[in-house]
């Protein structure tokens, strides 16, 4: 090799660690750790960056006291489905391994402020925390489990919709939760619904937004139909603020917005009006 | 020719036409060919259509001369009295309701309209119902329980509109709440894909004791179009989607997700309409007459519709992904 190639060889930069996190929203420059402290919000405009399942457990109940159950229902591909990018099989297996969770969404018991609830939390990062039949499985199987013993159902939302690849069977999910719910209000049990960026498609048009109680992040996009095929359709700009949990808000479709680290406190503020 | 597909029977067409005309000018032995050749066109139509790709079922579906949730009222029905409103802030044309009567048999008929005539279809935005008609839905889906009727909905549509006024007024809430209440009432509900299932907007008022299926209808999480754009990054690989998707009747009879296929005539609805329409009347006459005598009531009967659709995509170790 003659010297002149070596020089071009790039320089080794992986003995800097990356100290600093770039918010999305505003491009601020925030160091990581204070940015993790402040909960993943930035301190500069407070946009609130997506949490996975598991951060947003930790965050909503108490410590020690989470205890999942349903790990054992995992993917399935009933329609032998296959992309222009292979087969669903291995995408979903390889989300599996990925992420540690069993599906798009996480469900167990554990105690907010003293108070044992059950808990269902969407993780947007698992194929986009697209609803599918093992999702549907687990969110339903959390729903009896409330309603087995006795306790308050809190839903946390993170998702673009239903899983295409699981077809029609994805789309019964909707069905099946909204069933399981019907069963809860019979049972007279309360359910907090909690809306986090995003919550759209499917979930939007099943059990998200029918909440006792529907909490919002701030800034969280809520809505059935996309931005464009909307604007496609009627041929016409929407309002920079279309779908956000303000415009929720103030359209009388969430009961509040609350910041992310008042979550846990309201919640349990909630919760001690029935489950006390 | 309606469709692409239809092209093989065109030569035979042709000829049925060419010796009708030829009959009309008072030749003879033009009226006993053609019978010879209508039987032969019958035949060939019958395995053509037996023969269709998900694709080509999607385009038959799709067909704007399937009859219409309106048509089904006023052809099918003895008596229809529409309902309008939905007693909140408006009357949604794109979902139809009222009482209907068949003989003896009183029920409530749902069903998205997607209309006849451009000014009514433009009306009633394609079928592609707002929260308003997914209200209107609701409501007369409580008056039927409290009046003792069974509901019938006809499902055709491409799916919810996706409209600013429908995404302000809670198009998402309100067919989750459709669902909810579906899921709770205590009467029998009777839900018939006549002819597109669109999605969550479809679901929106199929949740049924039964549900059953047009022989060339489909129902799907997404379009094959907004899939393959999605899935494939192009629109145009929908053919594959709509493969891909499992979309078709018989697939959703394999599935599980419907119980029933209710035949089509010769040649799917859009060619004989008044036959179509006259073989729903009696798939709802069979099914009502079974579904009253035979279901549970009350509790236990929403207590079996949970379990019908827990039933879907029950979680089966053997059939897990291998992580």
């Amino acid at each position: 090799m003659g010297w002149f190639t070596k020089t071009t060889e790039p320089r080794e930069q992986a003995a800097l660690p990356d100290l600093w996190h770039v918010c999305p929203a505003c491009q601020a420059h925030v160091f990581k750790d204070e940015w993790e402290a402040a909960l993943k919000v930035c301190p500069k405009c407070g946009h609130h960056d997506r949490l996975s399942a598991r951060e947003r457990i930790g965050l909503l109940v108490d410590p020690g006291s989470f205890r999942e159950f349903g790990t054992e229902i995992l993917p399935s591909d009933p329609l032998g489905f296959s992309d222009a990018k292979g087969p669903y099989a291995a995408k979903a297996a390889a989300a599996v391994k990925k992420l540690g969770t069993s599906e798009s969404v996480v469900v167990g018991s554990g105690n907010v402020e003293g108070t044992r609830v059950v808990l269902a939390v969407m993780d947007f990062r698992f194929l986009g925390g697209s609803l599918s039949t093992g999702c549907g499985e687990k969110i339903a199987l959390a729903i009896q489990h409330a309603i087995d013993f006795n306790r308050a159902f809190v839903m946390v939302s993170a998702s673009g919709g239903a899983r295409m690849h699981e077809g029609i069977l994805s789309l019964m999910q909707m069905a099946k939760t909204c069933a399981a719910l019907q069963r809860l209000e019979r049972a007279g049990l309360p359910y907090v619904s909690i809306l986090t960026d995003p919550t759209t498609g499917g979930v939007s048009a099943s059990y998200a937004l029918l909440g006792d109680v529907n909490l919002a992040e701030p800034g969280t996009l809520i809505g059935f139909a996309g931005r464009r095929v909307i604007e496609t359709t009627i041929k016409q700009k929407l309002p920079d603020d279309f779908q956000t949990a303000e415009y929720q808000l103030e359209h009388g479709f969430v009961d509040a917005i609350v910041p992310r680290k008042e979550l846990k406190a309201r919640l349990a503020q909630l919760l001690a009006f029935r489950m006390k | 020719m309606d469709f692409d597909f239809e092209k093989p029977l065109q030569p035979l067409r042709d000829k049925i036409d060419a010796l009708v005309a030829k009959s009309r000018r008072g030749d003879p032995t033009a009226e006993a060919a053609l019978a010879g050749l209508r039987k032969q066109l019958a035949k060939e139509s019958a395995s053509l259509y037996a023969r269709l790709t998900p694709w080509e079922t999607v385009q038959v579906a799709r067909h704007p001369g399937r009859p219409t949730a309106r048509q089904y009222a006023e052809k099918m029905c003895d008596e229809f009295v529409e309902l309008h409103g939905d007693r909140v802030c408006a009357d949604d044309p794109a979902i139809l309701g009222g009482l209907a009567r068949i003989g003896k048999t009183r029920f409530l008929l749902l069903g998205h309209q997607k209309g006849t005539t451009t000014e009514e279809r433009i009306a009633c935005r394609f079928g592609m119902a707002n929260p308003d008609g997914y209200r209107k839905a609701d409501r007369l889906m409580k008056l039927a329980e409290k009046w003792g009727l069974p509901v019938v909905t006809l499902v055709d549509t491409a799916g919810a509109y996706p409209g600013l006024e429908a995404e302000a007024r809670g198009q998402g809430e309100a067919i989750g709440r459709s669902l909810l209440v579906m899921a709770g009432l205590k009467t029998p509900i009777l839900s018939i894909v006549t002819g597109e299932g669109g999605s969550g907007g479809a679901l929106g008022i199929a949740l049924g004791d039964r549900v059953l299926m047009l022989q060339f209808a489909v129902y799907s999480v997404i379009s094959p179009e907004g899939c393959a754009s999605i899935l494939w990054r192009d629109g145009a690989k929908a053919p594959e989607a709509a493969a891909a998707l499992r979309i078709t009747a018989k697939d959703l009879l394999r599935l599980g997700v419907v119980d029933g296929i209710v035949p089509e005539p010769e040649g799917a609805a859009h060619a004989n309409p008044d036959r179509a329409i006259a073989l729903v009347r009696k798939a709802i006459l069979d099914n009502l007459a079974d579904m009253m005598a035979n279901a549970p009531v009350g509790d236990r009967l929403v207590e079996e519709r949970f379990r019908k659709f827990s039933a879907m995509g029950k979680f089966d170790p053997k059939k897990a992904v291998k992580a």
